[in-house]
Order: structure tokens, then C-alpha cells, then sequence
């Protein structure tokens, strides 16, 4: 019998509807997985194979009534836990929300359970999204199942802050999870774990119900091991929201059905700034292979121009923190979560006890960047610059699709570093997203797809952006390099 | 010009005000959550998982607090912004679950606007005067902290958490406690026209943070204080006269004015100090990045400005020109939506019970309105909205005096019988046979009798006595229990008389 984890979410979704096996049947072996790796690979925060059983008994029920199953019908995933989950512990990996469970559903889950998913559990991530390497968990790092060739043990980073999802995908843990991207966090730990995510454009999917980090940049995704698997969740998971004040409001278009690795009348666009001298060699050469690939698969290769591409970092790490200073601020002991009073505390002694001990040092950090960059008499050197230069590389793009369809570019500069290589150089940490903010910025589209192996046996991604609205476009390409570039490595298992 | 000046030891100082009134918009949803809005709830029983600011909870704007919003810039002619945007004003408070207030900081949606006060001679208002406004926004209100509930522990209540508010901002442009008081009563007026705001100040509807300096006539502005939430029109004007006159004090006192925030305590009417500027908050506005600018279009605009009611100004210049009321009776009638809904109640009542024009009985139905009704009611502790009687009722109290049915002072009667029992004024003269006599025979008979009976006075009054008439007009409205036709004993009178 098949290997049931090895499966992606279409094969379990026509299997489960064809017969061939029943959801119950993958869900208990994905649980099985999840409870054998957790004490490695700690990729979730909590397990919920009950949950994950109960729907796909309904699935099965659903299928013996003749029902019809939903796009996501039989299919386990795992929910990062970022989004809140009804009365199911909710921590955003902090703290300061350990033991909280809301009693409310967020808008991207609860669309994901009347598709037909299952919860196998809630996916670990760096603490409130903040991080690329899931150092930052008050849980525990999540350790990537990716080893280095060179014979050595060296434990690696699973990327961030969706490292959860990405890890527990590659080690077989889920056949796909839910993901959350602010400035690279779907795209940075698929391309350190050979899996495969998107970032919609700004607004596809609701925010509703997820943890905030920085809400002009937060975008939730699909993460899975093949481009069709996207599709076919960021079907599930997009559309307008009411509840959502910028959410758009536009159809979910049925991705999957206008899937096509066909690129002929395209132009992919070059970025010569993304081209950075000192450039990771294996990177450099997987860039090319992509170039390669979309020429072979009919498209037209053009060098374009992003001018504003060095500012884009410095620009993400002041408009970030600025916005989650504010969004943090409501975690104050008062109503929820954590609260520590020390004895004869005051308010504000009961304020700075909480959040000293609740928030971890990167949350802090950021929170006093962004208390800074928003303070009098700075404001308009840092957050009234930063908004400007966010205009310019929105422009910069805008200018860009006037000459190509879509861009590629890597994903990251480097494959996964080891746990700890970058932990006490923040600046270093944060140059991980250097080619994912600008598309974060700029709200627009962008997936990474696994393009080879470098030489010391770790994945790479390449990166796909798109125009706003323009998922089909990320995803053709997306399908056009991951027919080429036959990416059927995956991780020994020694968990 | 107001003449108002605080006469200190060293010589006269004028005093500058400006005004920052926060009115609670009328809506049955908050500003970004669907939580109800009543008064008086249990506590946290009217709290969304928005108010509570649950994590990843969102703000949705609510229409029907920004329709307000705008047709309260309307109704004082301000300029109404087509683009606004939200900011966050951030700071921490346990009243303040999301850690900041979703405000108007850079861009509200209501600019440049006006009222007018009345001339008022005896208030020290020479002549009528504009104010001006210089803006609108709308923001959250904060929740209520309880410090009564326990020995040491304070109560969170977040039943007003969220609640819309329109912050309405005036220009500098007082100058007394009098014109401020006016400000904020004509302020309130209008809400109350516009129906955007209850304008209930012992609810805390409406407060306004009082802006005050002094300075001598003619120099620069002097430095201000803030005194924080004052919630009625008294308290306002007591503020103003303690804060002027301190700071007076101390600047004759060779002292400086400190930029601060004060409080107003009603008990002692006086002022004390809460914060200064260096202890003020960094309040880091942004852009509240979870919601989106707010465009209005012209249907949008066009649907408010056509909902808007006729406001005070206008209505007052229409009792005194087609109603021809007195100039005070209009002020009176317009000063409140209740008197004039009232008003314009009972005069359509009446008009149609005599069958004749509004403009042909509104007199009637204003002076009573304002010098018997209104008496009556205040006798009773009653307001209109409480009234025993309806409009209805006293149209046709109104309709019999027109028709010579029954006399004024017998229609003073009847009201209070009306008050007692609930009764229909016609019931009541029927019942109690209180129709007005005006058979001239009837009449005459009676004269005849009174004039005998006192050949003195009349011998008195044939002398030049004149005065003795009302007399002689007593005796015989005595004589026919008060139904004699005052009129018609009048002309009988004068003509016995000679």
C-alpha cells in the first residue's frame, strides 16, 4: 500500500473521493508522523489528532451519503499558530498567550474546515512572527529535517517565521499548512525545506482572527509540496471578508483548473539589483537553471530594473515595528493571556511586568524599534521616508510589469544556516528577506518553488512575483519551473 | 467685541477661549464593532471581541457614525472632507484594551466650519457673533475604569469602549464664560437638530475640554491650560472663570502659566492641575494600517445633506417672519428640538381646529405655549416629553378660546382639571358648565344688578374716577362665576357707564 504522507493534497483529496482510501485512514497516518517527530523536529506547538480524525470521519460520512466533499475534502493540514483556532490554545508562539484559547474561529481557518481540512495540529513559528529562523518560539526552535552533506549533525533552521509549516511539509508531517508571510515568512522556510508556498496579493486572504504582526504587510498562504497543491488551498483559503477592512473584494478565481506550465507570449522579468555582487554561487547558478527553465517552458527573458531594491529592507524594518509596537500594545496583562503582578504593583508596574516577561528579546526589540521610528521627532526621518520609499518600490514594480508578466529572482541568498549561525547578529538575520520584502512592500504576489539541491545537499527556492491580483501568473510560472527543475529530493529521515 | 475682562490689581486682563466638545454620535453599533451602544447596561455586557480587542480582531467602520459625522459638519457649513484617514493614538491604560484609540489626527473628515451665537445683552453679548470650528473628527471612546468595587482592585467596564465620538474643535474665538456657555448651547441645539448627538450631559454624551489663557487687551496670546471634561454648560462657565482668574493671579503675582492639563472639580467650581506638558504622553499617531482611507462619493454626501432637518437658525428666522413671533418667543420655541416638535405639533393642531392658517394662530399658540403651558408643567415638575396632556389635547383647549367657547382665564382652569384627569378640554367645559356667557341680555342684567348695588362707586366713577372700570368689570365676571364674555362686558359696561 501507498505510503499515505507522501501524498499532496490533490492525490489525497481524488483518492479520498475515488475510494481508494478513506480520510480517516490519512489522517491517522499523518498523526502518526506528527506524534513520531515532534520531540525532533518540534514542528508543532500542539497536536490535535482528534480534530484531525473528527473531520475526516465527516468527510468520510459526507462521502457515503454521496456528498460532495469540498476542495480541501479529506485533506489534514497543519494551521500555523498564528491564526486563532476555536477553543484550541492560540500562542502566536509567545508567552504571553500560552494557555489562551479564543472563542472565535479565524476567517482563513474556519473556510479551511468547511472546505473539508482537518486540523492535525498548531504549527510552531518564530514568536509572533518575528523572526527567519523559528529561534525566536518561547516553544523551542523547530528543527529543520534538512541535514548537510558533510556527514556532520548540525541541526539547521527550518526558515521563518513559518518554520513550523515548512518543516513539518518537508518531514512528511502534512501533506500542506497554512502559512503567514510579512516580509518573506512563506517564502524564505519553503525554499529552506524544498516545499513549495505563496503569498497572495495583499488582501486575497482575510486577516481576520490572525495574530498581528504588521497589518499592512500581513498576508496568510498556502503551503505545500507542489504548485497544484497551492492552488488548490489558496482557493480554499481567499475571498472577500466582510469582518476584513482590507480584505478585497474580488471572485476567487478556480486557480487550479487554469493551471499551465505553458509560458509561450510571456516575458519573466530579470531584476539586475537583486543580482548582488557576493551572491551565494549555488544560488547564482539556480537562478540561472530558472532562467533556463521558463526559456525552455516558451517565455521571453527581459532584464528589468527595480531602482529602489537596497531600500527595501531598511524601509520593511521600520514600517514592520512601527506597526507592531502598536499592534502588541493590547498584550498588557489586563484581559487575556499573560499577567504577572508582582506584589504591591501599580497599572503600570502590572504593564512592565507582563511584557517583560511575556514578549521574547527579538519581539522586544522590535517593539522598541517601532516605538522609536514612531516617536516625536522622528517620526518623518523614519515612518513618513519609509512610506514614501514603500511608494517608490510599488512604483518600481509597477514600472516593471509594463516590460514582463512576472520576475524571478532567488528566494533567499543562501540555503538554510544552522541553528544559531545568526542568532546574536540580528542585522545578518534580517538580510535572510532581502529579496522577499520588496514584493511585501509592494503587496503583490510571489511563491517560492524548489529549484535543486546546492552542494552541500540543501534545497533552494526561486521566487516568483507577480502583479497584484495576478496569483495565475505566480503559479503558471511557478508550475513551469517545478516541471523542470523535477525537485524529488526530500529529507533522510533520522527523527 | 465681548466687554468681559477679569479686573486684576495691576489693571484689566481679557480672557481667550476655545472649546473642544466630545459628543457621542446617536448610533445603535460602536464606531468599529457591531456592539450596542444603550446607556446604563450592566457592565461588559455590550463588549464585542473588537472592544475587547481579542487578537486579530479587526475595526470595521460603521456608515451610520460616519453619516453622522458629516451631517453635523453640514449643519455648521463646514467643509467636508471627501478623503479622511484614521490614525492610532497610542498609549496605555486599562480602560484601553487595544493600546491605542483609533482617531483623526492627520486627516479628519470634517475642516473648516462655524456657528453663530445670539446676541444675549444681558449675558454681556453685545451682538450676535460667529465662532469658529475648525474641525471634526471621529474617534473611539476609552472604557470606564470602577475603583469603587473593591478594597484594592479596580473594575474594568467596557461597555463604552468603541463608541463613536465626534471630537468638534473650536477656534480661540470667545472671550467670556457667557460666550462659551452660548458656544456649547447652540453646539448642542444644533446636534440635537441634526439628531447626530442625545447632547445628555449628565450622561457624559457630550463633555468639553476647555481651552483657557488671558491675556491684556490687545497683546499676544497668552500661554493655555486644559481643563479635561467638563460636562455641562454651568460647570463650563465656572471653569473658565476660576481657570481666568487664577492664572491672573499668578501672573500678577510675577508667576508664569504652565501648558498643563487641568481638572475641573463641581463641587468647588474650581480647577487643579492633572499633568503638565513634560508629563504628557508620546502619543505616536500613525495610520491605523487595518482599515483604509475613508472616500466618500457625491451620492453619499448628497443622501446626508438632503436628511438634514431645518436647523435653529433657520427656524428661528421663519417663526419670526412668516409666523410673525415675537423675537423672543422664536428664541425660545427653537432653543430645543422637544419645544419646537411640540411647537409645530400643537399650531398644525390648532390651525386645522379653527380652520384658519398657521400663520393666523400661531401667536396664540406660542403665547400660551410659553407663558401657560410651559408654567404648568414646571409647577408639575414635568417636562414636554412627560407632558400629561398631548398636542391634541391642547389644540382643542386652544380651539375653545379662539371660538369664544370659554375665556382665558377659565382655559387656565381647564388645563389644570386636564393635568389632574386626563381629560378632553370640551369634556371638561361641558361638564363642569364652564361656557363662556355671551348673551348681551344675560350681561346686561348682571351690570344692571352690580351698577345698583354700588351707586357710590359709579357716582365715584362718573367724577373721573376712571380707574374704578376694572372694578366694575371684576364685580360682574364675579357675579357670572368667571363665564361672563370679558369682552362683551366690557362694551356693556363702558356703554352703562357712559
Amino acid at each position: 500500500m501507498t505510503d499515505l504522507t507522501e501524498l499532496g493534497v490533490a492525490q489525497i483529496r481524488d483518492g479520498v473521493a475515488g475510494g481508494e482510501f478513506t480520510a480517516v485512514e490519512v489522517a491517522e497516518a499523518f498523526n502518526a508522523n506528527v506524534a513520531a517527530a515532534q520531540a525532533a523536529l518540534n514542528a508543532f506547538i500542539i497536536a490535535t489528532p482528534e480534530k484531525a480524525v473528527e473531520a475526516a470521519q465527516a468527510t468520510d460520512a459526507k462521502r457515503a451519503k454521496g456528498e460532495a466533499l469540498g476542495k480541501m475534502g479529506g485533506v489534514p493540514i497543519g494551521m500555523k499558530d498564528l491564526f486563532a483556532t476555536f477553543d484550541v490554545q492560540t500562542t502566536a508562539a509567545s508567552h504571553m498567550l500560552e494557555g489562551f484559547k479564543p472563542q472565535y474561529e479565524s476567517t482563513v481557518s474556519q473556510k479551511l474546515w468547511d472546505a473539508g481540512a482537518g486540523m492535525l495540529g498548531k504549527l510552531n513559528l518564530d514568536q509572533f512572527a518575528m523572526g527567519s529562523s523559528n529561534e525566536t518560539s518561547y516553544f523551542g526552535n523547530v528543527i529543520s529535517p534538512w541535514k548537510r552533506n558533510d556527514g556532520g549533525n548540525a541541526a539547521l533552521a527550518p526558515g521563518g517565521s513559518s518554520g513550523g509549516s515548512s518543516a513539518a511539509l518537508a518531514a512528511r508531517l502534512c501533506p500542506a499548512a497554512t502559512g503567514t508571510d510579512t516580509g518573506g515568512s512563506i517564502r524564505q522556510p519553503a525554499a529552506f525545506t524544498g516545499t513549495t508556498g505563496i503569498k497572495p496579493t495583499y488582501g486575497r486572504c482575510s486577516r481576520w482572527g490572525v495574530v498581528a504582526f504588521a497589518s499592512s504587510l500581513d498576508q496568510a498562504g498556502p503551503m505545500a509540496r507542489s504548485v497544484q497543491d497551492c492552488a488548490i488551498m489558496l482557493e480554499a483559503m481567499a475571498g472577500f471578508d466582510a469582518k476584513d477592512s482590507t480584505s478585497l473584494d474580488l471572485p476567487v478565481p478556480n486557480w487550479e483548473a487554469a493551471l499551465s506550465g505553458d509560458m509561450k507570449g510571456k516575458k519573466v522579468g530579470i531584476p539586475k539589483e537583486y543580482r548582488v555582487d557576493g551572491l551565494d554561487e549555488d544560488v547564482s547558478k539556480s537562478w540561472d537553471d530558472g532562467i533556463a527553465w521558463l526559456k525552455d517552458a516558451g517565455a521571453e527573458i527581459v532584464e528589468i530594473s527595480l531602482p529602489h531594491t537596497k531600500y527595501a529592507l531598511p524601509t520593511y524594518y521600520i514600517i514592520a515595528p512601527a506597526e507592531a509596537s502598536s499592534n502588541l500594545a493590547r498584550y498588557d496583562g489586563v484581559r487575556y493571556g499573560l499577567r504577572d503582578l508582582p506584589d504591591g504593583a501599580n497599572l503600570q508596574d502590572m504593564y512592565a511586568a507582563t511584557r517583560a516577561a511575556g514578549f521574547g528579546p527579538e519581539v522586544k526589540r522590535r517593539i522598541l524599534i517601532g516605538t522609536y521610528v514612531l516617536s516625536a521627532g522622528f517620526y518623518d526621518a523614519y515612518y513618513t521616508q519609509a512610506q514614501k520609499v514603500r511608494a517608490l518600490i510599488a512604483q518600481d514594480f509597477a514600472k516593471a510589469f509594463e516590460q514582463c508578466d512576472v520576475i524571478l529572482a532567488p528566494t533567499a541568498p543562501s540555503a538554510a544556516f544552522g541553528l544559531g549561525e545568526n542568532v546574536d547578529d540580528p542585522l545578518k538575520m534580517y538580510l535572510n528577506d532581502v529579496f522577499a520584502v520588496p514584493a511585501s512592500l509592494a503587496g503583490l504576489p510571489a511563491m517560492s518553488v524548489p529549484a535543486g539541491l546546492n552542494r552541500e545537499g540543501l534545497p533552494l527556492g526561486l521566487q516568483v512575483i507577480g502583479k497584484a491580483f495576478d496569483e495565475q501568473g505566480v503559479l503558471n510560472a511557478g508550475l513551469a519551473l517545478e516541471q523542470r527543475a523535477q525537485f524529488a529530493a526530500k529529507p533522510e529521515k533520522w527523527w | 467685541m465681548s466687554t468681559y475682562r477679569i479686573q486684576g490689581a495691576t489693571g484689566d486682563w481679557e480672557v481667550v477661549i476655545g472649546l473642544e466638545v466630545h459628543a457621542q454620535v446617536t448610533s445603535n453599533s460602536k464606531l468599529f464593532s457591531g456592539s450596542a451602544t444603550a446607556f446604563g447596561a450592566e457592565p461588559n455586557s455590550q463588549v464585542s471581541l473588537i472592544d475587547a480587542a481579542m487578537p486579530g480582531m479587526l475595526p470595521v467602520p460603521n456608515r451610520e457614525c460616519i453619516r453622522q459625522a458629516v451631517r453635523t459638519g453640514m449643519a455648521i457649513e463646514a467643509q467636508i472632507n471627501k478623503w479622511s484617514r484614521f490614525d492610532r493614538k497610542n498609549y496605555f491604560y486599562a480602560d484601553l484594551p487595544q493600546g491605542y484609540q483609533i482617531s483623526q489626527l492627520y486627516h479628519p473628515i470634517v475642516g473648516e466650519g462655524s456657528l453663530t451665537i445670539e446676541a444675549d445683552e444681558k449675558a454681556g453679548i453685545p451682538a450676535d457673533k460667529v465662532i469658529g470650528i475648525e474641525r471634526i473628527h471621529v474617534e473611539q471612546d476609552a472604557g470606564k475604569l470602577m475603583h469603587d468595587q473593591h478594597p484594592t482592585m479596580s473594575y474594568v467596564d467596557l461597555n463604552r469602549s468603541g463608541v463613536a465620538l465626534m471630537e468638534i474643535v473650536s477656534r480661540p474665538d470667545m472671550t467670556s464664560p457667557a460666550e462659551a456657555g452660548a458656544y456649547l448651547s447652540k453646539l448642542r441645539t444644533i446636534l440635537r437638530y441634526v439628531g447626530s448627538c442625545d447632547g445628555n450631559m449628565d450622561q457624559g454624551s457630550m463633555r468639553a475640554d476647555v481651552n483657557v489663557s488671558v491675556r491684556r487687551p490687545g497683546e499676544e496670546l497668552g500661554t493655555r491650560t486644559e481643563t479635561k471634561n467638563v460636562n455641562s454648560v454651568r460647570f463650563v462657565m465656572q471653569a473658565i472663570e476660576h481657570e481666568a482668574s487664577r492664572q491672573v493671579d499668578v501672573l500678577e503675582s510675577g508667576g508664569k502659566i504652565v501648558q498643563e492639563t487641568r481638572l475641573f472639580d463641581p463641587t468647588s467650581g474650581s480647577t487643579r492641575s492633572m499633568r503638565s506638558k513634560e508629563d504628557a504622553h508620546d502619543y505616536r499617531y500613525f495610520p491605523d494600517p487595518d482599515l483604509l482611507p475613508l472616500e466618500l462619493d457625491d451620492a453619499f454626501l448628497e443622501e446626508c445633506r438632503a436628511s438634514l432637518p431645518e436647523l435653529p437658525d433657520a427656524k428661528r428666522a421663519r417663526y419670526e417672519g412668516e409666523l410673525g413671533l415675537s423675537a423672543y418667543n422664536a428664541a425660545v420655541l427653537t432653543a430645543d428640538v422637544d419645544t419646537f416638535a411640540w411647537f409645530e405639533a400643537l399650531l398644525g393642531e390648532t390651525a386645522s381646529a379653527q380652520g384658519k392658517a398657521p400663520a393666523e394662530v400661531a401667536k396664540q399658540a406660542a403665547n400660551w405655549l410659553i407663558s401657560e403651558f410651559f408654567g404648568a408643567l414646571n409647577k408639575l415638575g414635568k417636562s414636554l416629553e412627560d407632558s400629561p396632556i398631548s398636542h391634541e389635547q391642547a389644540a382643542e383647549l386652544l380651539a375653545l378660546v379662539g371660538k369664544g367657547t370659554i375665556s382665558g382665564s377659565i382655559a387656565k382652569q381647564v388645563l389644570e382639571t386636564m393635568f389632574e384627569t386626563g381629560d378632553n378640554a370640551g369634556v371638561i367645559v361641558e361638564r363642569e358648565g364652564l361656557k363662556q356667557e355671551s348673551d348681551t341680555g344675560a350681561i346686561e342684567a348682571k351690570v344692571d344688578e352690580i351698577l345698583a348695588a354700588n351707586a357710590d362707586k359709579v357716582a365715584q366713577y362718573k367724577d373721573g374716577k376712571v380707574a374704578l372700570f376694572g372694578f366694575f368689570v371684576g364685580q360682574t365676571m364675579k357675579a357670572m362665576a368667571g363665564k361672563g364674555n370679558p369682552q362683551v362686558v366690557n362694551e356693556i359696561l363702558k356703554a352703562k357707564l357712559g
